[in-house]
């Protein structure tokens, strides 16, 4: 058995001659040193960490937190504003906030857990971040009052705007037949 | 007051603002213009400018002034290089104050080898010293509408070039060892709110630095000490500043600023992700909003081209309203993805009209007009706004923005 271990991973080697290292500097830091750096997720929900919470506990949340900029029941002027719907993006000026436009909820997750609240990044808990994401989808009607996010429901969420986005066509001008 | 007693009262005003250490204006400068007989100021230890030079970026008051931005003051510039205290800003929650002796880049994911590497290590790796353009994809996002932009700074200041130094990206991620699964890195800052980015794996192998210099010297704190991502050509967003992570990950881990920002609305509702390239555009800096011919004879028409697609290869200057077009002049070298500075002599007959630039870029790109793009793309996309910018020249020689 170890004969054989060594060997796939002699292998392995072998079939990786770019990953040489070439100047041995730096060190190699600890999966716990990694771990500390902060949780970053996908659309797949990769990363995200245990914690729950609903909309019912996001309210609270949000009132502590996030209302002084965003307005009450996210009804914030300007860009601070988080409700809308896909057929407010044709409008003249269009409506762009996370019920109108963002594609994937685990985005929502992961902007309030690194950025918000804006003046104290980083301060709220894992289940506080999932509560008020809970939270600001059921203002928008995206999920229920009850409904518990947390690491395996958070990505099933649907948001409106999921198939909004096309990739980069350019150049559309500037070209011959353009 | 006679000449006699004007002299004698200048003699005494001068010898009384000397006495002070001040120089007044007032005094005979035909003597003293140079000060041939009077000491100037001593050696220092960092220079300064000229107290006769007072250009500035310019920025709207906010009440978030840590997510906000200072533009360029392009229209007062020299050259193709922005000095670096002049470069633009857009910070999302602050510059933070890092310290080189701690910070350290961590790369991990879906590599053989995760690492930490300090300030100390990466400027051990074999490094290279580029110039390169750095423009917000939002710049010029104030131009889809009627109203256009008063001066170059206004319209165009979130544009910048510098001379990078640092190391090639790919020799770090050589050293990590990319697994063949790993796709996409996210790039991760250090200010308060992690700012980040995805970055294709394609990209990372290419021309991707990982800068600490900066025109000669280290990185100035709003541009990202002790460390920035720098992706040539594309769009300011992605050059995460005080970088101190990237993540190797299988797929685009779909961060704000590439969901809810820099996407493209289209008039249709859709919306254009991860338009990465800064498309080729041009802007006359002299004359240009806000200043003023003296009056009709001889100018140097010039300006700045640049594209994120690779070199300019002409700028055409239009003297008349765009009926007709000249090639103007570049300066060289004419980098990649940087700044080209273009001249063209000019003879004012002090009669109205309109100046214009277009480039070409070496893809054979032609700078489209902003009416194209809108045709292109409806009035709701923000970003990515290349079009010809015009400057109207009234017959007083005042030099202003041409609205539609």
């Amino acid at each position: 058995m170890f004969k054989l271990v060594v060997f796939t991973a002699a292998l392995a080697a072998l079939s990786l001659p770019a990953a040489a290292q070439n100047y041995g500097v730096g060190r190699t830091p600890s999966p716990d040193e990694i771990a500390s750096l902060g949780a970053t997720t996908n659309p797949s929900g990769k990363g995200l960490p245990a914690g729950q919470g609903t909309a019912k506990e996001g309210r609270e949340v949000y009132e502590l937190r996030c209302k002084e900029c965003h307005g009450p029941e996210g009804k914030g002027a300007d860009q601070t504003s988080f409700l809308g719907k896909p057929e407010q993006l044709q409008q003249n000026p269009p409506v762009r906030t996370v019920g109108s436009y963002w594609p994937y909820a685990t985005t929502l997750w992961d902007y309030t857990n690194r950025a918000m609240p804006f003046d104290r990044p980083g301060t709220l808990t894992a289940d506080q971040v999932y509560a008020v994401t809970a939270y600001i989808l059921f203002l928008n009607g995206i999920v229920e009052e009850g409904q518990v996010l947390d690491a395996s429901s958070l990505p099933q969420v649907q948001m409106p705007n999921r198939e909004g986005f096309v990739p980069d066509d350019r150049p559309d001008t500037g070209v011959a037949g353009k | 007051m006679d000449h006699s007693s004007r002299r004698s009262f200048l003699s005494i005003t001068a010898a009384l603002t000397g006495a002070l250490g001040a120089c007044s204006k007032t005094e005979d400068t035909a003597q003293n213009a140079e000060a041939p007989s009077r000491l100037g100021k001593p050696v220092s230890g960092y220079g300064e400018r000229s107290a006769h030079e007072t250009s500035k970026r310019g920025f709207r008051e906010s009440k978030t002034p840590e997510a906000s931005s200072s533009r360029t003051p392009l229209e007062d510039l020299y050259g193709s290089i922005t000095p670096s205290a002049l470069h633009f800003e857009r910070h999302h929650s602050g510059v933070p104050d890092l310290d080189p002796a701690t910070h350290e880049l961590f790369i991990h994911g879906l590599v053989e080898r995760p690492l930490a590497l300090s300030m100390d290590d990466i400027k051990r790796l074999p490094s290279v010293s580029k110039v390169y353009f750095v423009e917000c994809s939002g710049n010029s996002g104030g131009e889809w509408g009627a109203k256009r932009a008063p001066t170059a700074s206004a319209g165009h200041g979130l544009a910048s070039c510098s001379e990078w130094t640092g190391v090639p990206l790919k020799t770090v991620l050589a050293e990590a060892g990319l697994k063949p699964e790993g796709k996409w890195l996210l790039a991760e800052g250090a200010d308060a709110c992690r700012m980040s980015r995805s970055v294709p794996v394609e990209k990372a192998l290419d021309d991707a630095l990982l800068a600490y210099g900066q025109n000669g010297e280290a990185l100035r704190p709003g541009q990202g000490y002790p460390l920035r991502l720098i992706l040539p050509g594309w769009e300011g967003n992605t050059n995460v500043k005080w970088l101190h992570r990237l993540e190797v990950g299988d797929q685009p881990f779909m961060t704000k600023d590439e969901t809810s920002k820099y996407t493209d609305l289209m008039a249709d509702g859709k919306a254009r992700i991860f338009t990465y390239e800064m498309d080729a555009k041009s802007i006359i800096t002299r004359p240009s909003g806000g200043q003023k011919l003296s009056g009709p004879g001889f100018y140097e028409v010039s300006g700045l081209a640049w594209s994120g697609r690779g070199r300019i290869e002409k700028v055409e200057v239009s003297t008349d309203g765009g009926a007709t077009w000249q090639q103007a002049a570049l300066d060289e070298p004419r980098h990649s993805k940087a700044f080209t500075r273009f001249r063209l002599p000019w003879r004012w007959d002090g009669s109205e009209t309109q100046l214009l630039s277009r480039a070409t870029d070496e893809t054979g790109y032609v700078q489209p007009s902003v009416e194209d793009l809108i045709a292109a793309r409806g009035q709701n996309s923000i970003y990515h706004n290349n079009g010809i910018k015009a400057w109207q020249v009234g017959a007083d020689g005042a030099v202003g923005a041409q609205n539609v």
